[in-house]
């Protein structure tokens, strides 16, 4: 397995008697980053016998097991094993997922406050928001909430001080150096640009989530109108976010 | 049918072992915090182990039978009574349609598993029965249960082999509790002072503590790398040092990641102690060799899936 970090800085550690931590490195970046997400795809892809959870964060992953059916020496020689392989052909494909947004307006209250913190104007926030690719660190806090990496530096405005007591679902938002989406009606103290009438998660639906730990957004600017109709294909669940292959 | 809900207690949840496999979704697992209870119960009433029943914080539950059933409490002893008469924890009793159960408030242990045989008719979502509050899925409507609740059994004909032998002695729970596990993967963030004061201090449960973790009052570990970490996945029973230098031991409800150090993780079989601390019990901390844990969790593990070879 190819893997962009040095494979003698990984660490493994043993969580009491269900779990192994695996440390790729003690910083944020993409290249520990990669490695976390090389080898999370390739046990997403062929489970390791009674692991049940691979939780993936910036540069570890904590693996879950059940101490029935396997132990920490198994775990941590397969793991080995799996970087000592050459072929990655069976880890599942990262993805690049586009989320349409509308700006602005009703949708995102604070984009003023944002423009007048960093002094850019509201069209080309609207711009220099929705041109990268986000690469999803990991989920958490809330279900379906990414940590997303690559919002351009100059758009970084700080968090409220007061944070609302609820914010609704499907609210795209900066906070700090950092972008999102609100998964669900959650308080927060995120500044509101937009609004997203996709869900991320969603229980009733046969793939929960649209998302994982390793794939791409790209957040595509929609109008009022557009809005409204898609969240009325949303209701009705015909309504599918575009995505493709990561790289293809 | 099954049984109408008159008295929800402080708070009654249905669970099972949790929403297992969407951790790296951001999704927290849920279940029953004290699984070892939940696991005994089901195997006293002939169900498979992780059946759906209903979690009771503290008592006050009651209801009415609306069929036939057998069912038991286990756990906190919350003085159960059927009709009035007194009923014995940890033993599977039968009833029939119109019966009602009445129960105290626990004078030890927190939480009490109410287990009926064939377990509840209920829609899994996500894979599970176990209620998660916060998004509002699973359980009895993806919340607390109240009065006029109704739930139904799988069966109303409750057929079960060697009823008479059903019934184990129950557990004593103290107000002071051990909990033993092993050194956190951010043990080396803490000096020797700092892990003195851990292992060596008596900490006090707080009334914060919740499903989500169990909050503790005592004194200040300091970590030598501050309190921010990066964030990485937590597993049930870390114990994480916050900004105020004070632990949480995790819970079922926890968040699935988290930035503050982890000291050390509590044995899974310990976490059935943890479950039933009660705001203001004492608690201590003691490190053993990852050999020794395992040693102890298989044990204790072995004890308990004998108990349903007792039955067959």
């Amino acid at each position: 397995m190819n893997l962009k970090s040095n494979i003698s800085d990984i660490k493994y550690f043993p969580v009491a008697d269900s779990g192994v931590r695996m440390d790729f490195g003690k910083k944020i970046d993409r290249d520990i980053n990669d490695s976390v997400m090389k080898i999370y795809n390739a046990v997403k892809a062929k489970p390791f016998c009674g692991v049940y959870e691979i939780i993936p964060s910036y540069c570890s992953i904590l693996f879950i097991y059940d101490p029935l059916l396997t132990n920490y020496n198994k775990i941590v020689a397969n793991l080995q094993r799996l970087l000592r392989s050459e072929n990655s052909n069976n880890s599942l494909k990262s993805k690049l997922v586009y989320i349409p947004v509308c700006y602005g307006g009703d949708f995102g209250e604070d984009i003023n406050d944002v423009a007048n913190h960093t002094k850019i104007s509201v069209d080309k926030i609207i711009e220099m928001h929705s041109s990268p690719e986000y690469l999803i660190y990991m989920l958490g806090f809330l279900p379906g909430f990414a940590y997303l990496g690559g919002l351009p530096p100059q758009l970084t405005t700080p968090r409220l001080k007061n944070p609302r007591t609820k914010i609704t679902a499907g609210s795209v938002g900066i906070g700090g150096e950092q972008t999102g989406i609100y998964p669900l009606d959650s308080p927060g103290g995120w500044r509101l640009i937009g609004r997203t009438p996709i869900k991320p998660y969603d229980p009733y639906r046969d793939n929960p989530f649209l998302f994982r730990a390793g794939d791409y957004i790209k957040f595509v600017p929609i109008t009022k109108d557009e809005y409204y109709m898609i969240e009325d294909q949303v209701k009705c669940n015909k309504y599918f976010c575009k995505s493709i292959v990561y790289g293809a | 049918m099954g049984i109408r809900v008159t008295s929800a207690g402080a708070l009654s949840t249905i669970q099972d072992n949790g929403r297992i496999g969407f951790m790296d979704f951001g999704f927290s697992p849920s279940g029953c915090m004290d699984q070892e209870s939940m696991i005994i119960a089901n195997l006293l009433v002939g169900n498979n182990k992780n059946e759906g029943v209903i979690e009771i914080t503290y008592g006050g539950f009651s209801g009415i039978f609306t069929s036939k059933s057998i069912f038991t409490i286990t756990g906190a002893d919350i003085s159960p009574a059927i009709n009035g008469k007194s009923v014995s924890t940890y033993k599977a009793i039968e009833v029939k349609e119109g019966d009602i159960l009445t129960c105290g408030y626990a004078k030890t242990g927190l939480r009490s598993y109410l287990a009926f045989h064939s377990g509840l008719y209920l829609k899994k979502v996500m894979g599970s029965l176990s209620t998660n509050r916060m998004c509002k899925i699973g359980g009895y409507m993806g919340r607390e249960l109240r009065a006029m609740d109704l739930l139904f059994f799988n069966t109303t004909t409750p057929t079960l082999k060697k009823i008479h032998k059903r019934e184990i002695v129950p557990p004593v729970f103290s107000s002071e509790v051990v909990l033993r596990g092993l050194r956190g993967a951010e043990y080396s963030l803490f000096s020797d002072d700092s892990r003195r004061v851990f292992f060596n201090s008596e900490y006090t449960v707080t009334k914060d503590s919740d499903r989500m973790g169990i909050k503790l009052d005592g004194a200040v570990v300091d970590s030598k790398a501050g309190f921010d970490i990066i964030s990485n996945g937590m597993g049930l029973g870390e114990v994480q040092i916050t900004a105020s230098g004070l632990p949480i031991v995790m819970g079922v409800d926890r968040q699935t990641v988290g930035g503050y150090p982890k000291i050390m993780t509590v044995a899974s079989s310990d976490m059935h102690y943890a479950a039933q601390v009660r705001p203001n019990d004492r608690l201590c901390f003691e490190e053993l060799s990852y050999d020794k844990l395992v040693k102890i969790c298989n044990k204790r593990r072995k004890v308990i899936y004998n108990l349903s070879r007792l039955w067959k």
